[in-house]
C-alpha cells in the first residue's frame, strides 16, 4: 500500500502507542476543516459560473487573460507541489536539513506564484479593471484572490515550519504540523487544477 | 486500525508519478484551448474531464487517499461533501438560471 500524507504514524513507531489517536485525530480533524474549505470553494465558483457573463461593458475574460502567462503560474504551483512531496520523504527519513532545503523550494516556488498572481491583479486594478468593474470581474477576483489569500497563508505557515525545524529539530509535535502543512498545499494545487480550467481556460473559449 | 505500522514511507516513485501525470494533463489542457483545432463543446468537455482526472491524480499520488481500512473516514468525508458541493453548485445554477430566465423582459 503506498504510503502517506494523510496517514502518517509510521513515521514514530516507537511513539505511536502513546501518540496514535491524538496525531491520527489532529490530522482527520485537519481533513475536516478542509473538506469545509472544500464547500467555501465551491460557492465562489457558484458565484463565478453565475456572473461569468456579466461583464456590463467591460473587458471579457478573453481580452484579459493571458494563457501563456496562467500556464507558468500553474507550473510554479505544480512544481512546488512536487517538492513538497520530497519535503515529505526526506521528513520520513528524520532528515532535517534535507526537510529544510525542499521546504524551501516549496516556499520559493509558491511565492512565485503569488508574485504572479499580485503582479496579474496590480495589472487589471490598475488598467480599470478591478473587482468593481463588472460582475463578471467580482466574482473572478473574489474566487481567485481567495485562493491566493490561503497560498500566501501557506507561506507563512511554511516559514514558521521551517525556523521550528531549524531551531528545534524533528520533534513528534513539528511532524505533525508539518505533515498538516502538506495536506494544505496539496489541497490548494487541488484548488488550482479547478480554478485555471474553470476560470482561465473556459474564460478563454 | 490494526497494520498501520506496515505502511511503506512516502516514496519517490508515487511523487514523480503523481507529478508527471499532472503535468501531462495540464499540458493536454492548456495545449487544446490554445490551438484553437477543436469545436467549442468538444473542448470544454475534453477539459473538464481532464481536470478531473488531475483532481484525482493528486489526491491519489499527493494526499494518498485510497480504498485502505486507515483511509476509510477520509473518504466518507470526501464522499460526503461532494455531496453537498453538488447540491450547492447544481442548485445555485439551476435557481439562478430560472430566475434569470423569468426576469427576461418580454419580447413584445
Amino acid at each position: 500500500m503506498s504510503a502517506t500524507t494523510l496517514t502518517h504514524d509510521h513515521l514514530h513507531d516507537a511513539h505511536h502507542e502513546e501518540h496514535h489517536d491524538g496525531k491520527e485525530n489532529a490530522l482527520f480533524g485537519f481533513w475536516i476543516y478542509l473538506m469545509t474549505d472544500c464547500i467555501l470553494f465551491a460557492s465562489l465558483f457558484a458565484t463565478y459560473a453565475v456572473l461569468r457573463h456579466n461583464y456590463a461593458d467591460a473587458p471579457t475574460g478573453k481580452e484579459l487573460f493571458d494563457l501563456k502567462y496562467v500556464f507558468i503560474e500553474t507550473m510554479f504551483l505544480l512544481f512546488s507541489s512536487f517538492s513538497n512531496g520530497f519535503a515529505m520523504i526526506s521528513l520520513h527519513k528524520k532528515d532535517r536539513f534535507g526537510t529544510l532545503k525542499w521546504l524551501m523550494l516549496t516556499a520559493l516556488l509558491g511565492l512565485g506564484f503569488v508574485g504572479m498572481e499580485v503582479n496579474e491583479f496590480a495589472h487589471l486594478v490598475m488598467e480599470g479593471n478591478g473587482p468593481d468593474r463588472s460582475g463578471f470581474l467580482s466574482a473572478f477576483f473574489g474566487l481567485v484572490g481567495t485562493h491566493g489569500a490561503h497560498v500566501s497563508i501557506g507561506l507563512i505557515w511554511m516559514s514558521v515550519m521551517m525556523g521550528q525545524l531549524y531551531f528545534k529539530g524533528i520533534t513528534p509535535a513539528i511532524t505533525s504540523r508539518i505533515l498538516r502543512l502538506s495536506l494544505f498545499w496539496h489541497f490548494l494545487d487541488i484548488i488550482w487544477i479547478m480554478v485555471f480550467t474553470v476560470v482561465y481556460l473556459m474564460g478563454v473559449l | 486500525m490494526q497494520g498501520h505500522t506496515e505502511h511503506a514511507p512516502v516514496t519517490t516513485s508515487s511523487n514523480t508519478t503523481g507529478f508527471v501525470i499532472s503535468l501531462l494533463l495540464t499540458l493536454a489542457s492548456f495545449g487544446m484551448v490554445a490551438s484553437g483545432n477543436f469545436s467549442m463543446s468538444m473542448t470544454l468537455s475534453v477539459i473538464v474531464v481532464l481536470a478531473v482526472l488531475q483532481v484525482i491524480a493528486q489526491m491519489h499520488f499527493f494526499l494518498h487517499l485510497d480504498s485502505s481500512p486507515s483511509q476509510r473516514w477520509n473518504v466518507m468525508i470526501l464522499i460526503y461533501t461532494l455531496v453537498i458541493i453538488a447540491l450547492l453548485v447544481v442548485g445555485t445554477l439551476w435557481i439562478m438560471y430560472n430566475t434569470s430566465i423569468r426576469m427576461m423582459p418580454m419580447m413584445h
